[in-house]
């Protein structure tokens, strides 16, 4: 039983902002396949009158005061992105025409 | 009742942004300071390199949860965060961490007070579906052009990625841009009186989205709804709406259809533009956050909470209508600002009248504030003073004129209105040995002017009036000063 087809890897790698070559696309198609399926283990699982979580560390309520702390880290920020402007970083144009 | 005979109706809901006030962001401790050079605020969580943990802002979750319990929302006992995943370079991590099936708080309402010039106010319930906590994007600066459609590349600024925001999103109960005007400023005096945020709309400390169809009265399905955007004051809030309302009208009057986009307001212009988007329909993949771990308030810490809201704009606005017998006019404007209403409790607990209160501190008073561009917190002229001066006109020991002389200098450098009365030597006199003796002088003085009156010619009365008014400058007690002069005259 396929879990995934051609179509669902074509969409997220278009959600992923991901240029795949269409060949790539058959190839991916039977990996993902694949790890569905490996994960689909899971569902054995009897889970019956279990809470559903979102998490596997049971921590709740983690916070910090209030506080600022001045870090002067704008230039070696600022020289990790592809590309600056003067103290701004630079992103190509986003609409295109 | 329905059909295509039913007048239209407009259905409005907001989607309202509000900047929680904090000292840092809302997941890590760089400054949330507005107007500083570009990207001075920015670390390695706000920019969100790999390895970096978000940890949440308590003062964040305590403004939010201030501001569900003044909308009358039911707090969750069991919250989480989840992240929303889209690509804008507003957002440097290309999520938004945010809350998504299970915000801090849902279901609530505000009553809101909806005056329009020329028309009966009213009181309006209006729903609130929910609000959440999220993080506030960067700001782009698109170059090449004006627009973001023309432009050649972007520039960002993520001095504000990462600020503490509550989303507040309404139940779709507006029908008016009035309403929704009013709507939204009671959002803001609420967030105000609770001290959680500054609602500056012109730096973006309060944004608005209005989500707006219009249908052939209540009986008939939904029209397709559309989303319209940046709007910077109550008053655009209001005219784009109408002007929203009217536009989907006449389309769908002359056959035409109405597409679901999002259109911006145009404030040169006054109308509402359709806004270019590449995105199709979104897919934002919401998932539990797995940086950040769950919230649960216990019922202690929510009682603190809610034992320390302020009385807040409504309540407030009644007490004053109810209690004090202020009109509905005078209370909406007393409880506008806080600090006004804090002004204005503090001269009615000081022993003044609410009525005279209220109109020297709406009139003169609030003219001076606002020429100077202070707050009534920064008043030289303390409320104990205002009540001083107002029991001496209350007493006659001074008129109304006298109070208006010396209130210039009272709002300069504040003092004691009595003092100032005795120093300049503005008192009232109402000492009838005094006044007696003044028109004995006067009687004495103008023989021939008594004498005429004596034979019948009452009018000069008038005369002697004001030569009393002249020789004691304007101050003798008028009431008794008539008296004695008509007991005096008829001899």
């Amino acid at each position: 039983m396929s879990q995934i087809n051609s179509e669902d890897v074509r969409k997220v790698a278009q959600l992923a902002r991901l240029d795949l070559p269409e060949e790539a696309v058959e190839k991916y198609t039977s990996q993902l396949e694949k790890i569905l399926g490996y994960v689909a283990q899971l569902e054995k699982v009897d889970t019956e009158g279990i809470q559903p979580t979102t998490r596997a560390v049971e921590v709740v309520n983690v916070a910090r005061e209030d506080n600022t702390l001045k870090t002067d880290e704008r230039e070696s920020l600022l020289a990790l992105a592809p590309q600056r402007e003067g103290d701004f970083f630079r992103v190509p144009k986003i609409l295109s025409d | 009742m329905s059909g295509s005979e039913a007048p239209w109706e407009a259905v409005i809901g907001l989607e309202t942004h509000v900047q929680l006030g904090t000292e840092s962001k809302i997941f890590t401790s760089a400054s949330t300071a507005f107007g500083d050079a570009p990207n001075t605020h920015i670390d390695p969580v706000v920019c969100g390199l790999p390895g970096t943990l978000p940890v949440l802002n308590e003062k964040v979750l305590e403004y939010a949860v201030k501001a569900a319990m003044a909308l009358n929302l039911k707090i969750a006992e069991h919250s989480k965060f989840d992240r929303k995943q889209y690509f804008y370079p507003d957002l440097p991590k290309n999520y938004q961490i945010s809350q998504f099936d299970e915000p801090i708080a849902e279901e609530g309402w505000i009553e809101v007070e909806v005056a329009e010039k020329g028309k009966e106010t009213y009181l309006k319930k209006i729903g609130i579906e929910r609000l959440h906590m999220e993080e506030d994007a960067g700001k782009l600066v698109h170059a090449g052009s004006d627009r973001l459609a023309g432009s050649t590349h972007s520039l960002v600024d993520y001095n504000r990625a990462g600020v503490a925001l509550a989303e507040i999103v309404s139940k779709p109960d507006i029908r008016t841009g009035r309403e929704a005007a009013e709507y939204a400023s009671e959002i803001r005096r609420i967030m105000r009186y609770l001290g959680v945020s500054d609602g500056n709309m012109q730096e973006g400390s309060l944004r608005c989205d209005v989500n707006i169809s219009v249908r052939r009265g209540p009986l008939s399905p939904f029209g397709t709804k559309v989303e319209i955007k940046n709007m910077n004051s109550f008053s655009a809030i209001h005219k784009a709406c109408d002007y929203e309302i009217e536009r989907q009208i006449k389309a769908y009057e002359s056959g035409e259809i109405v597409v679901q986009e999002t259109r911006l307001w145009d404030e040169g212009k006054q109308i509402t533009k359709s806004m270019r988007s590449k995105e199709g329909s979104s897919d934002y993949r919401y998932f539990p956050d797995p940086d950040l771990g769950p919230i649960e308030l216990s019922k202690e810490l929510r009682e603190i909470w809610r034992a320390e809201l302020p009385e807040l704009p409504a309540a407030k606005r009644h007490r004053y209508a109810d209690e004090l017998g202020l009109s509905i006019y005078d209370a909406r404007v007393l409880t506008d600002e806080l600090s006004m209403a804090v002004y204005f409790e503090a001269v009615v607990a000081a022993g003044a009248e609410p009525k005279f209160a209220s109109n020297w501190i709406t009139g003169d008073i609030a003219a001076y504030v606002n020429s100077q561009r202070i707050s009534f917190s920064q008043l030289s002229f303390r409320p104990s003073q205002l009540a001083e001066m107002i029991q001496m006109i209350d007493a006659g020991q001074i008129s109304g004129k006298i109070a208006k002389e010396i209130l210039p200098q009272l709002l300069e450098h504040g003092g004691s209105p009595k003092l100032i009365v005795e120093e300049r030597g503005l008192g009232m006199i109402s000492d009838p040995g005094a006044i007696s003796l003044i028109v004995d002088n006067l009687i004495a003085e103008y023989s021939k002017e008594v004498e005429q009156f004596r034979n019948g010619k009452t009018k000069l009365q008038g005369f002697f009036v004001g030569q009393l008014m002249k020789k004691t400058g304007g101050k003798a007690d008028p009431k008794m000063a008539n008296q004695i002069l008509a007991k005096k005259l008829q001899g």
